[in-house]
């Protein structure tokens, strides 16, 4: 294999219901600046049905070239269809790096990308980063259940693929206008080609917060006791009107439901308002919430790791504080709004 | 009758593990050894599946010697057979080289009794990575089904089954041929105690254990260390972050202090608050 051959950085770009969801977005952003500091172009690849129109904006957040594989039988994604585009891609443009979305569709992708390569795949990366001279991917992430970063190489194999944590890079501001180069490939695949069929996308119409789109979050960590001591979290979460997060262990022992985790093997969040309650701070918890725009942690152990990524911390206990910051809270929101009745 | 063989691992709990911090490597004398939770409900999932349709559960794992204990956890949530791949040549395998050493595994167990389905949890807790179970899918050559949260029907007669995947905002309704691969969600069983019979079942039970020299047609390159494509040049502790205010005082004074740092975003609120 020589490592000449290979050349450039490229993004999957996903696509939903005829959108680009951000963490794409996000993706041109980090490999921008891999591709700048190595000399080469950013390429997106994008692969679908009728998607031909969300090059424009592919280009307009940073990518030069966009590879397009716009045919029926992508309809819906199947690993099997997806996979045979991107391998046929990538065999002949050759990138050095290819990156994807840590989502349900970029893991199971890029899994199988990878072993067919073969090539080495570190997945959920939190820190991505490039030799300039070799073009080695520095992909970090937190390892050991979170304990601990470890950065992973893959020396010996091109392309270089990593999976990456969504709301973790930024996306640039998109440039109106700016364009490139559209690639038009297509694959030689019939329908029985493909061993799975989807037969029905179904929406949840339940209203569960998404907290990964939440302004507040109150999250709450096994200091709380039990799933009793855990309905602290839901009340000042109800008082301010927030969504409830949750530590892994809170998950494990069932006082939650998984969707409500925050963290590495969670969701990733960046509220303006992060309430962490009893919780340890576990850098598998620190890496889900550290962009957040105001953090405030509460927690009886001084030295509990999360009051070095907190912007205000209280020692204390949860159970006085919380219920005496829930009155004051309402009694200070209903001064404002019957004012004319003067003080409560 | 189906032939299920769910692929399992052995993990340190990473909820206990300590961390050496002068030289940030774990300290495995402070975790336990457990069967990854994942799993759990991989094997679960098999037993229903073989309740339901008949057939059998074998166990695939690839370990220590001391991953045994996992085996047997299996056997008590009700699995019928167990495989341990155990050899110092296997030893440092990434994603890649693990999925090569389980497919050789596999296809020597198929040899004696074809395999319908194999079945993986969602990741394990000690790597995170989720990429084993795919990486089998491909090169067993059969469908991939990630995010499996539900199995609706296997039909061994007709050649497929049928799943749903858990997708970011709800699910889809996938068809796939028989043999597939599914990696399942945690929230597609919950586990029960394990019933007496099977404790019992499971403190005698010995797995077949094999050894790179017992796989056929093996390559030697794509294992273990040596087969890794990936290596971790480093592990560090992240640098330690500023830290904030810590709000000192009597608690009366912690809650006014806080509370004024809240209402300074108050248009968040009154946002919320609609009135």
């Amino acid at each position: 294999m020589d490592f000449k051959d290979y050349k450039g950085v490229w993004v999957f770009i996903e696509e939903k219901d005829g959108e680009i969801p951000s963490v794409s977005l996000e993706l041109l952003g980090a490999g921008r600046k891999l591709a700048d500091k190595r000399g080469v172009e950013l390429a997106g690849i994008l692969i679908g049905n009728s998607i031909k129109h969300l090059t424009k904006k592919v280009f307009e957040y940073g990518a030069d070239t966009v590879y397009v594989y716009d045919q029926p039988i992508f309809k819906h994604y199947r690993t099997e269809s997806f996979m045979k585009a991107l391998l046929e891609c990538s065999n002949k443009y050759k990138p050095e790096i290819i990156l994807f979305g840590a989502t349900s569709t970029g893991k199971d992708l890029a899994s199988a990308v990878a072993t067919d390569m073969p090539t080495g795949l570190t997945a959920d990366t939190t820190e991505l980063d490039v030799e300039e001279d070799t073009g080695l991917l520095l992909a970090s992430r937190p390892a050991f259940g979170g304990n601990i970063m470890a950065t992973i190489l893959c020396k010996k194999y091109r392309p270089q693929m990593a999976t990456v944590r969504a709301k973790v890079m930024k996306a640039l501001s998109p440039e109106p206008g700016r364009t490139g180069k559209v690639i038009e490939e297509s694959v030689s695949l019939k329908e029985d080609d493909i061993r799975t069929k989807v037969l029905e996308i179904v929406k949840e119409t339940t209203k569960k917060v998404r907290i990964d789109e939440a302004d507040i979050i109150v999250a709450g960590g096994k200091g709380l006791g039990s799933a009793e001591g855990f309905q602290l979290v839901h009340q000042l979460a109800d008082a301010l009107g927030g969504a409830v997060g949750a530590s892994r262990d809170v998950v494990e022992a069932g006082w939650i439901e998984h969707h409500h985790q925050v963290g590495q093997t969670g969701v990733t969040v960046t509220p303006k308002i992060y309430f962490a309650i009893g919780i340890s701070g576990a850098i598998q918890h620190i890496v889900g919430m550290k962009n957040s725009s105001l953090i405030i942690a509460i927690n009886k152990d001084s030295e509990a790791p999360i009051f070095q990524s907190c912007h205000y911390g209280i020692v204390g206990d949860a159970f006085e504080i919380v219920p005496m910051l829930i009155e004051q809270f309402q009694n200070a929101l209903s001064r404002k709004e019957v004012s004319h009745v003067g003080k409560v | 009758m189906l032939h299920i063989v769910a692929c399992i691992k052995q993990v340190p709990d990473t909820k206990i593990i300590k961390m050496n911090p002068k030289t940030n490597t774990m300290d495995r004398r402070t975790a336990p050894a457990i069967l990854n939770p994942y799993d759990a409900h991989a094997v679960e999932e098999a037993v229903r599946l073989r309740e339901k349709y008949g057939g059998t559960v074998s166990v695939l794992t690839m370990g220590p010697p001391p991953a045994v204990k996992a085996i047997k956890k299996c056997i008590e949530i009700g699995a019928d057979e167990g495989y341990l791949i155990t050899d110092r040549r296997f030893a440092g395998a990434d994603t890649l080289a693990t999925s090569y050493a389980l497919t050789k595994a596999l296809e020597k167990i198929s040899k004696t009794k074809p395999v319908d389905l194999v079945i993986c949890g969602k990741m394990t807790i000690d790597g995170d990575t989720g990429q084993v179970g795919p990486g089998i899918a491909r090169r067993l050559d059969i469908p991939p089904l990630t995010s499996v949260n539900k199995v609706v029907e296997i039909n061994k007669r007709e050649g497929y089954a049928v799943v749903h995947r858990k997708l970011e905002d709800g699910y889809e309704v996938v068809q796939s041929a028989l043999p597939c691969l599914m990696s399942v969600e945690k929230t597609i069983n919950e586990v029960p105690y394990s019933p007496f019979p099977n404790m019992l079942k499971a403190a005698r039970y010995e797995p077949h254990i094999w050894s790179v020299d017992d796989l056929e047609d093996i390559d030697i390159k794509q294992l273990g260390l040596k087969g890794s494509p990936t290596i971790v040049s480093k592990v560090w502790a992240p640098p330690k972050p500023e830290g904030g205010t810590i709000i000192e005082g009597s608690s009366q004074q912690q809650v006014e202090h806080l509370l004024s740092v809240l209402l300074e975003k108050k248009e968040l609120f009154q946002a919320k608050e609609g009135v």
